[in-house]
Parts: C-alpha cells; structure tokens; sequence
C-alpha cells in the first residue's frame, strides 16, 4: 500500500514536469523545421538559423540585451550588497521601512512598476533609451542581489569577522578582506538571476525603451504578436542554450557556496 | 535621506555602505510610487501631458460599469488561476519535500531551468501546441478523441492555460519550501495514533504548511491580474486584464493620470493581501520568494 502510493507520487512529479517541459522541448525541435508553417514537419533544416544570423538588427538588439542585463545586475550587486552588509552590522529606526521598499518591485504586479516609471522618467525630463531601461531594470534586480546576500549573511559563520575586528582591522578592512570574499558565490548567483530576469523582461523594458532602443525580448514579442517565423524559433533555441548554461554557472556556484560557509 | 543626518561616529563606514540602499529605495521605488499616487488626482491636458489642478475624476471614471468590468474579469480570472495553480501545484511541492535528498536537489535545479527561461519562449511553445492544426488539434484527432481541430488559441482556456503554466512555480517553491521543513515525525505520530492518511494531512500536514500554501497563492494571484501580455498573445485581444487597460491608457490614449489611479487600486488590492497574510501567518517574510 505504502509503496504504491510512492510510486503514484512519483508518476504526478514526472508528469507535471515533462507537461513543463513540453513546449520548450517543441520550440526547440521546430527551429529545425524545414516547412514554414509550423504544425507540418518537413524535414530537418537549418535554414531559419542561417536566416537569423543574416538578421542585423536581432545583433543589435543582443547587444543591447547584453549590455543591459551587466549594467543592471553590476548596480544591483553594489547595492545590494552593500545594503545587505550594512544592515546585518546596524539596525536604524528606518531599516524595516527601507527593506520593505526594497523588496517592493518584486511584490507589486510588474505592470505597475512599469507604468510607474514610464510617468516618473517622463516628468523627469529624461530621454527614453538604454540610460531608462538600466535604471528600471537595476530596480527589481536590487531585490534579488538583497535576499542572496542577505541569506548568506545569516548562515555565515562570523567568527572570522569578529576575530579580524579583535584584532584590530577597521570596518572597511574587515568587509574587503573577509566579509566580500566569503559573500562572493551570493553575490555571484543574485547577479546572474538579475542577469536572467533582466534579460527576460518584456513588460518593464516596453514602458521605458526608446524608439531607437530595442531588446531581444521586445523583439521576440512583437514577433509573437504579428504572427511568429521560425526564426523566432531559432532564436529562441538560442536563448534556451544560453539559459541553460547560466543555471548550470549558479547551481556551480551554490556548491562553491555552501563549503565556504562553515 | 536620512543616512547622513545621524551618523554614530564608528558607524560613519556602516552609514555609507547603506547610503546607495538608502539613495535606491528613496530615487527608484518612493518617490516615482508618491509620484503616480499625486498623478492619479491630477486632470489631463489638453492634447499631451498632465494639467496642475487636483481632481477626483480619474477615480470616479474606473466606476463606469465597462472598467468595473474589467477589473471584475481580471479579479475571476486571477481566482480561476490561483485555485488551478494551488490544485496542481501543491501536491507537486508537498511530494517534492519527500524525495531523497539528491532527488529534491535534481528537482530544484529542473525547475530552475523554466524559471529562468524567458517567459516569451514558454509562450511560444503554447502557441505550437494550442493553434488551430497544431500539436494538441494533431494528437487528439489521431487518438479519434475529436474528428475536427478545437482551435483553442485565442479562447479563454488558452489563456488560463497559459497564466496557469506561467505561474506554477511559484506556488510548487513556495509549497516545497514549507513541506521541507515540516516535521514528518508528528505526521507518522498522527497515523500510529490511528489517523487515517487523509485525516493526518488534513489535521497535521495542511496546518503546517500553510504558510507555504498562502504565500503561493499570493505570489501567483498578484502576477495573474498584471500579466496582460499572455492574455494578449494567447487570448488574441478577447480578453482585457487590468493590465491590458493601464497599457492602453498609457501607450495608446496617452491619459497618464487614468493609468495612473487605475495602478493605484491595483496597488492597494495587492498590498491588502499582502496585509492579510501578515496577520493570518504572523510573519514579515514570504514564504519561498526565491
């Protein structure tokens, strides 16, 4: 009895996971479609990638999408990392109110972040493009650098810092020559999830762009909304190969992490 | 703000590590949030921007029957999502926590995989499968099931379909890491005591993991009245969220002040949520946000 239930419990994991899965597994087999309408199978093909490396302007948009995504997740990590560092060694009147702030782009629903920054940067005066996009996206990536570190804080074991500080080494010392080393694989994965979630965003990115700034994802989007070509598909295959080598860096990472804590 | 005004003298170091915190959260989340609140009681100019009077209008016009409407819609469409999303995703959390150590950690790392994938792409798989000729219409007319293609993109199902995929994950993490740190011993305590399997989840397990549980169904039921653009691929402009509205408004009728009180109410149904776990789970944090 006990074992039978076990199994079922295993059938309804596999199967919501393959049901996941799915349409990733689909986007990937038809880039190599050779027809062009997408429900017919016509052979394997790699025509659509050729198709998608002739294409400048989605070189320009990688880039731009590149470039993004460090900016914002190098602010985040200063920020946040900073942030983090200070409120483990004081706790003023204002922390709570300030954490709850940051935490807030990650808590309200993203259409609202994205309307609320379009009005701010506009009553602002500040003209459209890559200089917008950075400052929205290191918005929601703070968050995530925050918690990684904050996290990690919290598990360290802070005998080390105590020692350098019984030893004299100032407060600038200590975080430079212990606290920052020990914290890096944190840092590390909070950068690349903002990295990852940057280099995903459609909603926020469509609010604050300019005309002549666009992204992958605005890219892909627009696609999907008049009718997409397989060399979406290709491109998205692409993407997918990136992805898949970030999670593979952050779960290296986590286990860089974890001996360094004790 | 306020990191220079007192500075402990030793925590003068401490203070300027919290100055770009401090500097972010007053620059990037108060002041353009205070900022939209006053916009949402301003008039709109004539032609482009934002007239200086104070008015009440902006509010008053989201009770014309056709907005009320719409937020009705996005609030049933959020509820059907959530329920669907707590009935698929709770079981697969709660079993989650009871695999082996390295199968949970198998696990995590294959659901990390999704989540880190660019929500587009997922779309684009579901348009595959949904369209009319696609892969489900294929399958289900070779297993004889229909003998004509269902069509479903650009319905209502496809686009429950499609939140209910984007969302899942929050809820199985949020469930996971709840059921993980459950004490198992208590529910084999309740079994030996002669519960029977339901009676022990229900009485023992489901209690404890309730903070797991609500913390799922909030993360999933805010994202799903805001998350337009898969109403707007999937659903094919049939069906209008709150989000799709403030969209319009914003990109299309450049009436920033409406955008602006419509974010508002949506800001303050999500924060009266928030608000609600709060109390209901008596703790700060939620519950796996990660």
């Amino acid at each position: 009895m006990k074992k039978r239930r076990f199994t079922f419990q295993k059938f309804y994991l596999g199967l919501v996971l393959a049901v996941i899965y799915l349409p990733l597994v689909l986007v990937v087999v038809y880039s190599f479609n050779q027809s062009r309408i997408s429900s017919v199978w016509g052979g394997f093909s790699l025509n659509w990638y050729r198709t998608l490396f002739a294409d400048r302007a989605m070189f320009g948009a990688l880039r731009n999408s590149v470039v993004l995504g460090v900016c914002a997740s190098l602010c985040a990590a200063v920020v946040g990392t900073l942030g983090a560092v200070g409120f483990h060694r004081i706790q003023p009147r204002t922390k709570g109110a300030v954490e709850y702030l940051t935490m807030l782009p990650l808590m309200i629903p993203e259409i609202i972040l994205a309307m609320v920054f379009m009005a701010f940067f506009a009553a602002l005066g500040l003209p459209f493009g890559m200089g917008t996009l950075i400052l929205g996206h290191t918005a929601f990536c703070v968050p995530y650098v925050y918690m990684m570190v904050k996290a990690r804080l919290a598990g360290m074991d802070h005998s080390l810092t105590e020692a350098a500080r019984d030893l004299g080494a100032g407060e600038w010392r200590v975080f430079w020559d212990i606290t920052l080393p020990l914290l890096a694989p944190a840092i590390a994965s909070g950068m690349l999830l903002s990295f990852a979630m940057s280099f995903d965003d459609v909603l926020i990115s469509l609010f604050v762009t300019g005309v002549n700034v666009t992204t992958l994802p605005l890219k892909v989007y627009t696609s999907l909304q008049n009718g997409p070509t397989p060399e979406i598909n290709a491109l998205c295959t692409l993407l997918l190969a990136g992805t898949l080598v970030l999670v593979g860096l952050s779960a290296l990472l986590g286990r860089l992490g974890r001996p360094a804590g004790k | 703000m306020t990191a220079r005004k007192r500075p402990a003298p030793k925590n003068r170091g401490l203070w300027l590590a919290l100055a770009p915190l401090y500097l972010f959260t007053a620059v990037l989340v108060f002041v353009p949030l205070v900022y939209v609140v006053v916009l949402s009681f301003r008039a709109r100019a004539e032609g482009w921007g934002v007239a200086d009077t104070f008015t009440l209008d902006n509010y008053l016009n989201i009770l014309q029957p056709v907005y009320l409407q719409t937020f009705a819609g996005s609030l049933k469409l959020a509820f059907l999502c959530t329920g669907l999303i707590l009935l698929i995703g709770y079981p697969f959390g709660y079993w989650m926590a009871r695999l082996s150590p390295r199968g949970k950690k198998a696990m995590l790392l294959a659901l990390m995989v999704p989540f880190w994938t660019n929500s587009l792409i997922r779309l684009y798989g579901w348009i595959i499968i949904l369209r009319a000729g696609g892969v489900l219409d294929s399958l289900l007319m070779a297993l004889g099931l229909t003998d004509r293609p269902l069509k479903l993109l650009y319905t209502y199902p496809a686009v429950v379909i499609g939140m209910v995929y984007a969302l899942l994950q929050f809820m199985i993490l949020a469930v996971y890491s709840s059921a993980e740190k459950l004490d198992w011993s208590l529910v084999e305590a309740a079994r030996d005591l002669g519960a029977g399997p339901v009676r022990a989840f229900f009485t023992v397990a489901l209690p404890m993991t309730m903070p797991g549980l609500l913390s799922g169904v909030i993360l999933t039921f805010i994202p799903s009245m805001g998350l337009f653009f898969i109403a707007d691929i999937l659903g094919g402009n049939k069906v209008v969220l709150v989000g799709s509205l403030i969209q319009d408004q914003l990109l299309q009728a450049h009436n920033q002040p409406f955008a602006a009180a419509l974010s508002v109410v949506l800001m303050v149904l999500t924060s009266l949520l928030i608000a609600v776990y709060k109390r209901v789970t008596r703790t700060g944090e939620l519950e796996g946000l990660l």
